[in-house]
C-alpha cells in the first residue's frame, strides 16, 4: 500500500502501527521524533495502536536542539 | 523621528523596497527584539536585526567566547576569546551600527528570570536561539503565557528546523509538535553530534526575517508551520502543524500553569 513519509512516496506491504513503521524507516531513536499523521500530531501512548492505512500523510519531525562541541 | 541624511543612505535600500519604505524603517528602529542565545542561532540573527536597523536589540547569555565557538558563532571575534558574549555581541553591534541601543542580560534563563527579561523592554518579538530543550521549552511557554510572538529553531548536523508563534492567533505551538522534552537518555550529547557551521547562518537568518516581517507586518509567516531544512539534500520543507486544543499550555484547557525548570544537558550552539 503507498503511503507519504515526508514529502515522498513509499509502499508498505501490510498496514504497521507507527512504532513498526518508524522501525521500518530505521529511525534510531524514536524518543526523538514527533509523528503527525495526517495533519494531527500522534500522542506517544498511542504509537502503538495508531495503524497506518493505505494513503496516510506522515511526517516524521525531529526534536532539534544544538549539537556542537561546547562546554 | 526624522532620518537624517545617514540613516536614508544606510537604510535605502529598505526604503525602496515597497513593503519597507520609510514608514516600515521606522517601524523596525522602534522595535524592540530579544534574542535569547548568542550562539550558533543568535549571533547571525542579531548580525542582520542590527544591520536592519532594529532600534533595541536585548541579547541572553551566561557563557564567555570559546574558541570553539567561531566556526558559527560569527558575532565573536578571535579577540574575544574569554570574553563575556553578550559583551562581544554589544561591542560588534555597536560597530555595525550605531542606530541600535543594545541591552545585555549576562544569565541563562530559567523559570525565575525569563517573564521578568521578556517584559524588561516590552519587547515585540522574541527569538530563540538557545541549544537545549530545558530552554526551548522554558522559551516556549513563557512566550505563550506573556503572549509574546517568537520565533524556534533548533540545528544539529546538516538539518534545521523553525517555527513562529503568534499569540491569539490559533498558532501551534512547540508543544503542539513536541509535547515535552526528549528523554535524557535520548539527546545526543553536545561532543556527539555536531553542527555544520553555516546551519546556524542559515536558520538565525531566517529567524531574523519572520522578526522583521513581523514587525512591519508584512507577508506570510511560519506561524502553523515547521520549515525543516537539509543541507545534505539541500532540500526544504514546509509541513502544517495544527494548533492542539488539548495542548498542556496552549490548549482550551491547559494544564502547565507554572513555568518549569527541565533538567537537561546544556551544550553551545
Amino acid at each position: 500500500m503507498k503511503v507519504t513519509i515526508n514529502g515522498k512516496e513509499k509502499q508498505l506491504e501490510n498496514e504497521v502501527n507507527v512504532l513498526e513503521l518508524l522501525a521500518i524507516n530505521d529511525v534510531e531513536m524514536p524518543e526523538m521524533v514527533s509523528v503527525e499523521l495526517n495533519g494531527v500530531i500522534v500522542d506517544r501512548d498511542d504509537f502503538g495502536s495508531t495503524i497506518i492505512r493505505e494513503n496516510d500523510t506522515i511526517e516524521f519531525l525531529y526534536f532539534m536542539g544544538g549539537g556542537s562541541v561546547g562546554f | 523621528m526624522d532620518f537624517n541624511e545617514q540613516q536614508i543612505e544606510r537604510y535605502s535600500r529598505h526604503i525602496i523596497l515597497s513593503q519597507v519604505g520609510v514608514e516600515g524603517q521606522q517601524k523596525l528602529l522602534n522595535a524592540k527584539v530579544l534574542i535569547i542565545g548568542t550562539g550558533g542561532l543568535g549571533a547571525p540573527a542579531a548580525m542582520f536585526l542590527a544591520a536592519a536597523g532594529i532600534g533595541t536589540i536585548g541579547l541572553v547569555d551566561a557563557d564567555n567566547v570559546d574558541l570553539s565557538n567561531l566556526q558559527r558563532q560569527i558575532i565573536h571575534q578571535t579577540k574575544d576569546v574569554g570574553k563575556q558574549k553578550v559583551l562581544s555581541g554589544k561591542e560588534t553591534i555597536n560597530e555595525m551600527n550605531p542606530d541600535v541601543n543594545v541591552v545585555i542580560y549576562n544569565t541563562f534563563v530559567n523559570s525565575s528570570n525569563i517573564l521578568e527579561i521578556i517584559n524588561d523592554q516590552d519587547y515585540d518579538f522574541v527569538i530563540d536561539g538557545t541549544d537545549n530543550f530545558a530552554a526551548k521549552f522554558l522559551i516556549n511557554d513563557a512566550c505563550v503565557m506573556a503572549k509574546k510572538p517568537y520565533s524556534h529553531a533548533g540545528i544539529i548536523r546538516f538539518n534545521g528546523q523553525l517555527t513562529t508563534y503568534i499569540p491569539d492567533n490559533d498558532t501551534a505551538c512547540y508543544r503542539c509538535m513536541f509535547k515535552e522534552p526528549p528523554p535524557e537518555g535520548a539527546v545526543p550529547t553536545c561532543r556527539e553530534a555536531g553542527v555544520l557551521g553555516v546551519m546556524g547562518g542559515v536558520i538565525g537568518t531566517m529567524q531574523a526575517t519572520e522578526a522583521i516581517k513581523y514587525i512591519l507586518g508584512v507577508g506570510e509567516s511560519l506561524a502553523g508551520y515547521l520549515l525543516t531544512y537539509d543541507a545534505f539534500d539541500m532540500e526544504f520543507r514546509k509541513v502544517k502543524i495544527n494548533r492542539k486544543s488539548n495542548c498542556p499550555v496552549c490548549g482550551d484547557q491547559p494544564t502547565i500553569k507554572e513555568l518549569i525548570d527541565y533538567n537537561g544537558p546544556v551544550c553551545e550552539l
